[in-house]
């Protein structure tokens, strides 16, 4: 008796039975539930975003070819692209800092800091805009003046919109690695220190490879984001048609401008750029789960 | 530190600095100006609105991509991430050719009310549904087998064992989703039309002030929003710490 209770106990369920996931129960109420999420999701933003696509191609590759061919566009979407290179360098560099700062070290003022990072997600990109120009607007800003003198334009220029981009895509790449590096504690980089490497060689040899993923995922973001930031550089950009004319501002222009398509084919590259993101993202992320 | 104060804290300060300079009858006469109140309400009523659409569908969605298997999944779960990443000005673009003038549906709300709502709506969908889905995976299926086992039905499990533990992620979702309501712009400049009094939101009410140079007034109504964001992140801490709390 002993015996066979002590052999019910330790005998292990065969293998592919204890990794088949739980069944799922399906009853009426799973595919009601089913129909609604996918229905809303459809019209919400399946249908919509095709749509784009199919007023994109109505006529075939010309409106792209169009697009391509106008040199303004060209440079507007030149300067996204800089702008948004630059903002992923800076937020990437400052993001891993403060991350660090975050979860290694004790400091007063730590929560406010971590809650105040949270800003540029929950506050509005004109209001984004408007402070930057407060401070450093060449005209009457705090620092403008001062900035302007020794020939360094802000606001208006590339700068600034830099510093825009920058200011909201700021917490994406944080959000990121602070559960990464909490999760990997600080043990193998004391090891590290115990046997001699230094400050330098623990980062690029310990920390660096353990938060890679987060980081790749955080630019990822932080690219998707700037790209289209479209109210922060609107205030303050100013619209330079040639000069300060980002891809998002194109869109706009074209639009009010009576040319949908030209405004089609701008949303549609910006769009592409963006899906490429998520998907991009989607197929990192299980691999950084195991 | 330098860097983070030079780009997000000091411009932040320049506003209510400004909006104060301007005296607290400039402030009180800007905010309570007619077409500016019935932008600021028209925001709010609306953020607050979409929310709630938000609370139901957030946590349906997110049930459903965590416990339902079937053909096209992941196609859904890649949806979900798409208004976040579009830029705000596709986005309304997006939604401009399915519910604008020429729509395929015969639905025309461009120019209305319901245009903003639709915006908002667009916006603010990952919110909710990616704070929950993380804790409905984590949750331990075993408490609802036996709820069930005692007796429970499907209604009492979940209003007595799952609701309760989604609580704090769908409040935290429900602030986000707020908060980025408030704040939205870029996808209503194509879709609303600004309308004073009718369509015009908050952000576009702060914008026109820019541009006709009443930077007081910008600044003014720019406060506002800037401590409902605050309002919001001051929630968001408190509920996190609660759940750090219990464990």
């Amino acid at each position: 008796m002993a015996d066979t209770l002590i052999h019910d106990i330790v005998e292990p369920a065969p293998v592919e039975q204890r990794l088949r996931p739980p069944r799922v129960r399906k009853t009426p109420t799973t595919y009601i539930l089913r129909f609604i999420a996918t229905a809303y999701l459809f019209f919400l933003v399946a249908w919509p975003v095709s749509l784009v696509v199919t007023h994109t191609f109505d006529d075939g590759f010309s409106s792209i070819q169009a697009l391509l061919s106008d040199p303004d566009t060209v440079v507007a979407l030149e300067l996204s692209a800089y702008v948004a290179v630059f903002s992923v360098v800076i937020n990437t560099i400052f993001g891993v800092g403060i991350s660090m700062l975050l979860v290694r070290q004790q400091f007063p003022g730590k929560r406010l800091l971590n809650a105040l990072l949270d800003i540029p997600l929950s506050v509005s990109p004109i209001v984004v805009g408007l402070a930057l120009v407060l401070v450093y607007s060449g005209r009457n800003g705090w620092f403008g003046p001062i900035l302007s003198d020794i020939g360094f334009q802000i606001i208006f220029s590339t700068p600034g919109i830099i510093m825009a981009t920058t200011f909201v895509a700021l917490p994406l790449m944080i959000r990121e690695l602070v559960p990464v590096l909490e999760e990997i504690g600080i043990e193998q980089e004391q090891a590290a220190q115990s046997l001699g490497a230094n400050a330098m060689q623990r980062f690029w040899r310990i920390t660096l490879p353990s938060i890679k993923w987060g980081i790749v995922y955080g630019v990822v973001l932080t690219l998707a984001r700037s790209l289209g930031e479209f109210g922060a550089v609107k205030v303050v950009s100013g619209n330079i048609l040639g000069q300060t004319r980002t891809a998002t501002l194109v869109v706009e222009e074209k639009y009010l401008n009576f040319d949908p398509q030209g405004a089609y084919a701008t949303a549609f590259l910006l769009a592409m750029v963006s899906v490429a993101c998520i998907v991009v993202v989607a197929i990192i992320r299980p691999k950084n789960h195991h | 530190m330098i860097w983070f104060s030079a780009l997000v804290l000091i411009p932040l300060a320049a506003i209510v600095v400004t909006a104060i300079d301007g005296g607290w009858g400039i402030f009180w006469n800007t905010i309570t100006n007619g077409q500016t109140l019935s932008a600021i309400k028209l925001t709010v009523f609306t953020a607050a609105g979409v929310t709630l659409v938000n609370i139901i569908m957030g946590p349906l969605i997110a049930w459903v991509l965590v416990r339902d298997r079937f053909w096209g999944k992941s196609v859904l779960e890649v949806m979900i991430d798409i208004p976040f990443a579009l830029p705000t000005i596709v986005a309304g673009l997006v939604l401009l050719s399915l519910y604008g003038t020429d729509s395929p549906l015969g639905i025309d709300i461009a120019n209305k009310r319901p245009a903003v709502f639709l915006a908002f709506l667009f916006v603010t969908l990952p919110f909710v549904v990616r704070m929950v889905q993380p804790v409905l995976e984590e949750l331990d299926r075993d408490v609802e087998e036996a709820a069930a086992s005692l007796g429970a039905n499907r209604i009492t499990t979940f209003r007595r064992i799952i609701l309760p533990s989604l609580t704090p992620a769908i409040a935290a979702g429900a602030a986000l989703s707020f908060a980025r309501g408030v704040s939205e712009y870029g996808s209503l400049v194509l879709l609303s039309g600004n309308l004073p009094f009718k369509t015009e939101v908050t952000s576009v009410r702060i914008l026109s002030s820019i541009e006709n140079d009443n930077v007081a007034g910008a600044a003014a109504v720019a406060t506002v929003l800037l401590a409902i964001s605050l309002t919001v992140i001051v929630v968001l801490d408190l509920i996190q710490r609660r759940v750090a709390a219990r464990g």
